[in-house]
Order: structure tokens, then C-alpha cells, then sequence
């Protein structure tokens, strides 16, 4: 009952309110959906944005993240980070950005702190997500920050040190730029005849032979 | 397994795939002389199954070279995995529901639509939790929109690699979308003047959460919760999804269960870690949304190779997020020389559109190319244009014109041309 004299309220104001104050009209409500109260948000806010805000309670050293990773993490990111078959590599790969052969991890490539927690709280363990304790959460990140010398073996991770932990990629990326660096691809009369020298076939799929046949297990999914 | 062995196993592939008619340039596929003429066919004597005997119809069980497929050894796991539209086997410009490919990072969550709850919140007035059934009763609208995972085509940035469009451009779609503008809900709830950004947040294992400006969340994007008519596929994101028109399809979170606003970017997993596209020099472009011009010959292709000299017919998809497709020109010799190709059917803005070009084949071997345009000028570049500013890293946006082979025997394949 309080919602609809609330919304007839809300109703009430938006056409009290001068048409010269707003530049176009006020939405219009529908009064549909609920309210969410503060407990329902607090159960599903789990989101931690770059300067930690949003980061939970609690705190973890790298130490005793070593014994949750080994438990819950090693199995398929390997003992060191280095990844067991496929799953992603944590660690190493410094310096091989702009190489031939980049290795994407953690120290290498992650630019804020909050990408690894925020990752690891909604997402982690595969297949057990949202498990983990607070201070699990914490100690198991400080122990994957340690495993690529961000943070020695002693470094009690919270939101209190957050602002602490210095990523080494953080200057490595920027916003799209294709407008202006690809502003060769906007063309207004692409060429349309004897646009290039004769063509060669420089490579072929079937030399590589990665294409699965219909033949193999595991082809057609539905 | 020696070279001639590797092909006959492709040209075994090619025969299998192959549709109906007796070809020139292939073996004919098994026909039945008692069902053509002069015989009577036995489907014209005998009664079919009566109505009603699938309650939900399926492809005529010949069709069954039109399914998705997926490269087992890209991925470590199905749960967080890729399957790819069979483009070679479709025409016109809707995909049908269980065609359109997939790719999730944590499975595919089961969702019991009575307990499906978005929640909006952040820098709002008036924090809101809508139903399944709050979502329908509002005002709805319908957009055809394509929907390109960033990655399609990441796996040809060194060369030419898969053998086939279903494998090199197959993590596209397009269908129609029911659903709510977010703008309207944004509305409901009260967006505070410091609002920015916000965050779309999946309901499933992989809780997969993606920032959006707030501009384009307000411009076109929709809270959907049907495709093609029916209620969303549960791989699709059943019951509820985001619709970012032209963006790449990690930020249209599927199993959508929150909406977050904010002042600044969130700087997630996927869109840092993963969705940045890697240059040459070991820095990285951040926030590439925005889907660029791209097409491609679905048919002839290396999975629906040519059966017949003479007349023949080129078709292929075109689409960018920059707007509608303006042209589409197609080359038969690797690029020097092109022709506008026709387009059939609805041009819509951020959709998928069909092309056609007609051709007569005297069974020379040719280099298919297409080239598409949209309506901001853009015209899609070469694979070694893109290479020449981005390198070979970037794993992702790679809109390269897309080389087909056509051989003597009426095979194509997946070659890369200079």
C-alpha cells in the first residue's frame, strides 16, 4: 500500500513540476517493479570497481592464500600460475607483450587490482563460484599477486592496503582510437579496378589442418 | 597421416556436406531412381505423419549438415566455450533460434523464469527489482540487430587457418529481439546526474559483467527477452538479455540479473584481461566496442563447395555496427577488380544484411572476395591493412575482406592472398 501512495506521490510532483525546468518532458513512471530493499542489493553487490570501492570486509596474506590456491586454483592454473593444459596462465610472461608470442597474465597484463579480485569473487573456483570466504578472497589474490612478485610473501591484503598493491601494466592500455588511427579505412570510392598488382596465394587452411571434420567426437553440440 | 591421405579425407568431408543435386564438378550424391520421374515418388502415394506429431517442429532430417559446431581444441572445457553458426548452410538474413552459436563462460544457466529478478541500482534514486513478468508488461519494442562475438575471425589473424565460414565468421547472428528499451527502466528508477557508466551483470556460474557508457544505454539498447518470437534460447540467455546494438557481443550479457550504475568504468576481467585488443608495441586498446564493417561469401565456401559449371549464384552476409550496410562488392580475383554485389531483402540499421552476385563458372580456379560499406563511409580493409596498424595480436576485430580459393574441382578453401 505504502509503494502506490509513494508512486501516486512521485506522480504528483513530476506534473507539479514546471514544464521551463526540464527540457523535455518528466518519464513517465509505470509503476512497475519493486523497490529494492538495501538487503536484497547487499546480496548480489559484489562488483569492485579499480580504487576498491565495493571491496568486502576482511583481509588475507599472501601466506595463507598459498593453502587455499593449492586446494581450490592449482589444480588447473597450475602450482606456479603456469596453467594446467589450456586453463589461463596467473603468472610470468613479463615482457613478452610485443613479443611474437604475448603471455597474458596477471603481472604481465592485468592493469587495476580489482580485475583479479572482482574476477576471482564472482567467478572463482570454475564450477564452484562465490565460495570462498571474505579473507579466502583476499589471501588467495595476494597469494596470485605474489606469484608475480607484486607483493612479497608477508603482504596482508584488505581494503585498507589495496591502494598499496602497484600493477605493472597499469599504463598499458588506451581507449579506442581506430576513428583516428584507422581513419584510412573511411572511404568514400573505394577502388574498383586493377586495384592491386597480380595476386598470390600466400597461405592455406588445409596446409595448417586444424579444421575439425564431422567425423570427430564432440562436433555437432545440439 | 601422409598428404594424399589428408585429402581424401577433406574431399570425403565435401562429398558428405554436399546438398542434393548431381554436379559437373563433384560426384552426384545417391539419388533413388524409383522416386523420380517417370516412377511415382513413395511420399506421393503414402500418407505423412499426421499434425500435431511434434509439438515443436524440427529441420527436415535431411538438413543435417545446418547444426553448429565448435573447435574442441580452442577451449579447455565446454562450459567456457565457442560454437559457431553453420553460415554456410543458411540464406536471408535471420538466423534461426537454435543455429545461432554460442559462447559462455560459464555454462549455460537453467533459470526458472518464476525466479528471475533484474536488479538496477547504483547512482539511482529509487533502486528497483522487475520480474519476468514486471519486463513484459511494459511497453515493448522489436529491432533486428546482429550480434558478433569481438573474437570472430581472431584465429586467422596469422594466416589462414580454419577451413571453413562457419569456423572463420561463424560467431555472428542475427535475429529479432523483443524487449524493453533500458532506457526505460533507467527511467523507473531515477538516474543521478553523476551517472556515467553502468554495469551489466549475467546471473550464471561466470557472473560475466561488462561496463557500458551510459549514453549508449540510453540510446539503444534493450532488456530483451524474446528472439525471433519465442521466449530468449536458454543459451541465449534465457529468460532475460542485454541488446547493445553493434557493440561486440561480450557486453550483451545473457542471464541478465543486474544493472549497476556508476561514474566510471568497472575495469572487469573481460574487459581488461580479456576484449582489449593487444598492438604491436605491447600496448593495448581499451574499450573497442564497437563492431567495424565486415561481410563474407557464406556460399560458395569451403563447406558448400560448387556443384556445377554455368551459372551460379555468390551469397554472402555483410553487417556493421556503424550503421546500415550501404554496398557490397565482391572480387573473383583475389581483390584486383571488384562489382557490386545486390543486396536482397531489409536493409536495417546494425543488422546482417544478404548479398548476391551472379557469375557463370567455366571451372577456372578463382580468389572470392567481398567488401562491405556502411552508411558512416567505412569500407571494410584488407586482412593486411588491419595487420599493418594492429599487428597479429590482437586476437580480436579482426574485419578482414576473406579470401575463398575456388579450385578446378569446384572445392574452395580458406587461403590468404599478397
Amino acid at each position: 500500500m505504502l509503494r502506490w501512495v509513494k508512486l501516486a506521490c512521485v506522480a504528483l510532483l513530476a506534473v507539479a513540476t514546471p514544464a521551463l525546468a526540464q527540457k523535455k518532458d518528466a518519464p513517465r513512471q509505470y509503476g512497475v517493479g519493486q523497490v529494492a530493499t538495501p538487503e536484497q542489493v547487499a546480496g548480489w553487490d559484489i562488483d569492485v570497481r579499480a580504487d576498491g570501492q565495493g571491496a568486502p570486509p576482511g583481509k588475507g596474506s599472501a601466506k595463507e592464500g598459498e593453502k587455499v590456491y593449492m586446494e581450490r586454483c592449482a589444480s588447473c592454473h597450475g602450482e606456479f600460475g603456469e596453467s594446467a593444459g589450456r586453463w589461463p596462465q596467473l603468472a610470468q610472461g613479463k615482457g613478452t607483450l610485443a613479443s611474437n608470442d604475448p603471455v597474458k597474465t596477471v603481472g604481465s597484463y592485468f592493469a587495476h587490482l580489482s580485475t583479479v579480485f572482482d574476477y576471482i569473487r564472482r567467478a572463482m573456483p570454475f564450477g564452484d563460484a562465490q565460495s570462498l570466504s571474505n579473507d579466502e578472497l583476499y589471501a588467495v589474490t595476494a597469494y596470485v599477486l605474489s606469484l608475480n612478485d607484486i607483493v612479497d610473501d608477508n603482504f596482508v591484503l584488505s581494503k585498507e592496503t589495496w591502494t598499496k598493491v602497484k600493477m605493472p601494466n597499469a599504463g598499458g592500455f588506451y581507449d579506442d582510437d581506430r576513428e583516428m588511427t584507422e581513419k584510412a579505412f573511411w572511404n568514400a570510392n573505394p577502388c574498383m579496378s586493377n586495384c592491386r598488382p597480380a595476386v598470390k596465394i600466400t597461405g592455406h587452411a588445409q596446409a595448417v589442418d586444424v579444421t575439425p571434420d564431422d567425423k570427430g567426437k564432440g562436433r555437432g553440440v545440439e | 597421416m601422409s598428404d594424399s591421405e589428408k585429402s581424401a579425407t577433406r574431399r570425403g568431408f565435401l562429398a558428405g556436406v554436399a546438398g542434393a543435386a548431381a554436379g559437373a564438378a563433384l560426384p552426384a550424391n545417391a539419388q533413388n531412381a524409383k522416386n523420380l520421374p517417370p516412377n511415382v515418388a513413395d511420399w506421393t502415394k503414402q500418407l505423412g505423419e499426421g499434425v500435431g506429431s511434434k509439438p515443436y517442429g524440427q529441420p527436415s532430417k535431411f538438413e543435417k549438415d545446418a547444426v553448429r559446431r565448435t573447435v574442441p581444441w580452442l577451449t579447455a572445457t565446454p562450459e567456457s566455450s565457442v560454437s559457431f553458426t553453420p553460415l554456410h548452410a543458411l540464406d536471408g538474413i535471420i538466423t534461426p533460434n537454435g543455429l545461432c552459436f554460442e559462447r559462455h563462460h560459464g555454462g549455460i544457466a537453467e533459470i526458472d523464469p518464476n525466479d528471475y529478478r533484474l536488479m538496477l541500482h547504483g547512482l539511482v534514486d529509487k533502486p528497483l527489482i522487475f520480474t519476468l513478468d514486471d519486463l513484459k508488461r511494459l511497453p515493448r519494442v522489436n529491432r533486428i540487430y546482429f550480434l558478433e562475438c569481438a573474437a570472430n575471425s581472431g584465429m586467422e589473424w596469422r594466416g589462414a587457418q580454419l577451413n571453413g565460414a562457419q569456423y572463420t565468421h561463424g560467431m555472428v547472428h542475427c535475429v529479432q529481439y523483443t524487449g524493453v528499451p533500458l532506457k526505460l527502466l533507467l527511467e523507473q528508477a531515477g538516474v543521478k546526474p553523476a551517472a556515467k557508466w553502468v554495469m551489466a551483470e549475467g546471473g550464471d556460474a561466470a557472473g560475466m559483467n561488462r561496463s557500458i557508457p551510459l549514453a549508449k544505454a540510453l540510446d539503444d539498447c534493450i532488456v530483451a527477452y524474446r528472439m525471433n518470437g519465442e521466449m530468449l534460447r536458454p543459451e541465449q540467455g534465457y529468460p532475460v538479455r542485454l541488446v547493445v546494438p553493434g557493440w561486440e557481443g561480450n557486453v550483451w550479457v545473457k542471464w541478465l540479473r543486474r544493472i549497476k550504475i556508476g561514474d566510471q568504468p568497472w575495469f572487469s576481467r573481460e574487459e581488461t584481461s580479456k576484449y582489449t585488443d593487444l598492438m604491436e608495441n605491447g600496448k593495448a586498446r581499451q574499450f573497442t566496442f564497437v563492431m567495424d564493417a565486415k561481410s563474407v561469401i557464406t556460399s560458395p565456401s569451403p563447406q558448400a563447395p560448387l556443384k556445377q559449371k554455368g551459372f551460379n549464384v555468390i551469397s554472402g552476409l555483410a553487417w556493421s555496427g556503424r550503421g546500415k550496410i550501404k554496398r557490397v562488392d565482391v572480387s573473383l580475383d583475389g581483390g584486383r577488380n571488384w562489382r557490386t554485389a545486390r543486396i536482397d531483402g531489409p536493409v536495417y540499421d546494425k543488422a546482417c544484411v544478404r548479398f548476391y552476385a551472379d557469375f557463370e563458372w567455366t571451372g577456372e580456379e578463382l580468389l572470392l572476395q567481398s567488401r562491405a560499406m556502411d552508411e558512416s563511409g567505412y569500407v571494410q580493409p584488407t586482412k593486411d591493412a588491419l595487420r599493418k596498424i594492429r599487428g597479429v595480436n590482437s586476437i580480436y576485430h579482426n574485419n578482414g575482406i576473406q579470401t575463398w580459393a575456388l579450385k578446378a574441382s569446384g572445392e574452395l578453401e580458406n587461403v590468404e592472398v599478397g
